[in-house]
C-alpha cells in the first residue's frame, strides 16, 4: 500500500501530469481507506482554485467579513 | 531590459491618459488607487522576475497597455483584473524570452527542506494523528472574504522563495510544468518535488490559520 507521503506526492503530481494506470489505482485504493488523504485530495483542488481566483483579482473583489452576511449568498455590487 | 523596442510600447505615458470625463472608469485614475495597484503589481512581478528593474518595466508596460482601455471599465475591480491579466502575460513572455532568468537554488535548498515532513508523517510515511488534513468547510465562501486573502498572502510569504516562485508560475501564471522548468532551469522531477512541498506547506498554513481557526486541536 502507498504511504500517505507517497499518496500526497502523487496527488500533487496529478496537477501537472496524467498519472499512470498503476499510480492511479494505487492512489484510489489508498484514498478509500485514508480520510486524511481524502481530505488532502479535495484540498489540493481547492488550493488550485484559490490560487487562480487570487491571480484573477479575487482579493480585490472580496469584502470584509460580516458585510456579506446580510442574508444568504449575496454577491453585492 | 529590452531596449530593442521589439514590443509595441505606446508612445504616451500613463500620465498622459485623459482624466475623468464622467465615465465610471474614471475612478481608475485616482492617484492613490493607482499607487496601491502599482505597488501590488510590482510585488507580484518581483516574485516572478528576479531582476527588480525588469519587474518594474514589465509592470509599467502592463499598466500602459491597460490604461489605453481604462475608460471602458466599469470599476476598479474589473480594471484590476484586466491589469493583472496583462501583467501575467507580460511576465510569462518575459520568462519565456529570458530562460533561466532566475536561479532556483537547487540541491542545497532542497536538502534543507528535506525534513519538512518529519513532523507530519511517521517513519513509515503515514500521517501523524494530529497532522491529518481535516475537512475544509465551505471553501467557496472564503474566496469572498478579505481576511481570507490576507491569510493566503501571509501563507505565500512563508514559503521558501524558490517554492513560492514556481508555485506562482504554475498556479497564478498558469504556465505548463515544462515551461516553468525551462524558465527556471530545473528538471521536471525537481519541479514536482518543489510544487509538492509548496502545496503541503500552503494547505497546512491555510488549514491552521483559516479553516480550523478557533477549533481546538
Amino acid at each position: 500500500m502507498l504511504s500517505c507521503f507517497e499518496a500526497t506526492r502523487l496527488m500533487s503530481q496529478a496537477q501537472e501530469r496524467k498519472l499512470t494506470l498503476k499510480e492511479h489505482l494505487l492512489l484510489r485504493f489508498h484514498v478509500v481507506v485514508c480520510s486524511g488523504c481524502r481530505n488532502f485530495k479535495a484540498q489540493i483542488g481547492t488550493l488550485r482554485a484559490i490560487a487562480r481566483a487570487y491571480a484573477r483579482g479575487g482579493k480585490e473583489r472580496a469584502e470584509p467579513f460580516g458585510s456579506r452576511w446580510n442574508g444568504g449568498e449575496v454577491m453585492t455590487q | 531590459m529590452n531596449e530593442q523596442g521589439d514590443q509595441t510600447i505606446p508612445s504616451h505615458s500613463a500620465s498622459d491618459v485623459p482624466r475623468s470625463q464622467g465615465t465610471p472608469g474614471a475612478t481608475v485614475f485616482d492617484p492613490s488607487f493607482l499607487t496601491e495597484l502599482r505597488h501590488q503589481m510590482v510585488c507580484f512581478a518581483r516574485l516572478q522576475l528576479s531582476d527588480p528593474h525588469v519587474a518594474e518595466d514589465t509592470v509599467h508596460e502592463a499598466l500602459i497597455a491597460a490604461m489605453e482601455n481604462a475608460a471602458s471599465f466599469e470599476g476598479r475591480s474589473t480594471f484590476k483584473t484586466w491589469v493583472f491579466a496583462i501583467l501575467k502575460n507580460k511576465i510569462a513572455d518575459e520568462l519565456r524570452r529570458k530562460q533561466r532568468l532566475t536561479e532556483v537554488r537547487s540541491s542545497s535548498q532542497c536538502n534543507e527542506e528535506e525534513d519538512d515532513f518529519s513532523d507530519l508523517f511517521d517513519r513509515h510515511g503515514f500521517w501523524l494523528a494530529d497532522r491529518q488534513p481535516r475537512r475544509w468547510e465551505n471553501p467557496e465562501s472564503a474566496l469572498h472574504d478579505t481576511q481570507f486573502w490576507q491569510i493566503f498572502e501571509a501563507c505565500l510569504d512563508h514559503l521558501p522563495p524558490a517554492q513560492a516562485q514556481v508555485f506562482m508560475m504554475r498556479e497564478f501564471l498558469e504556465l505548463e510544468a515544462s515551461e516553468v522548468c525551462a524558465a527556471v532551469g530545473i528538471s521536471l522531477n525537481h519541479l514536482y518535488v518543489m510544487l509538492h512541498r509548496a502545496r503541503m506547506r500552503l494547505r497546512r498554513c491555510l488549514e491552521e490559520k483559516w479553516f480550523q481557526r478557533g477549533s481546538p486541536c
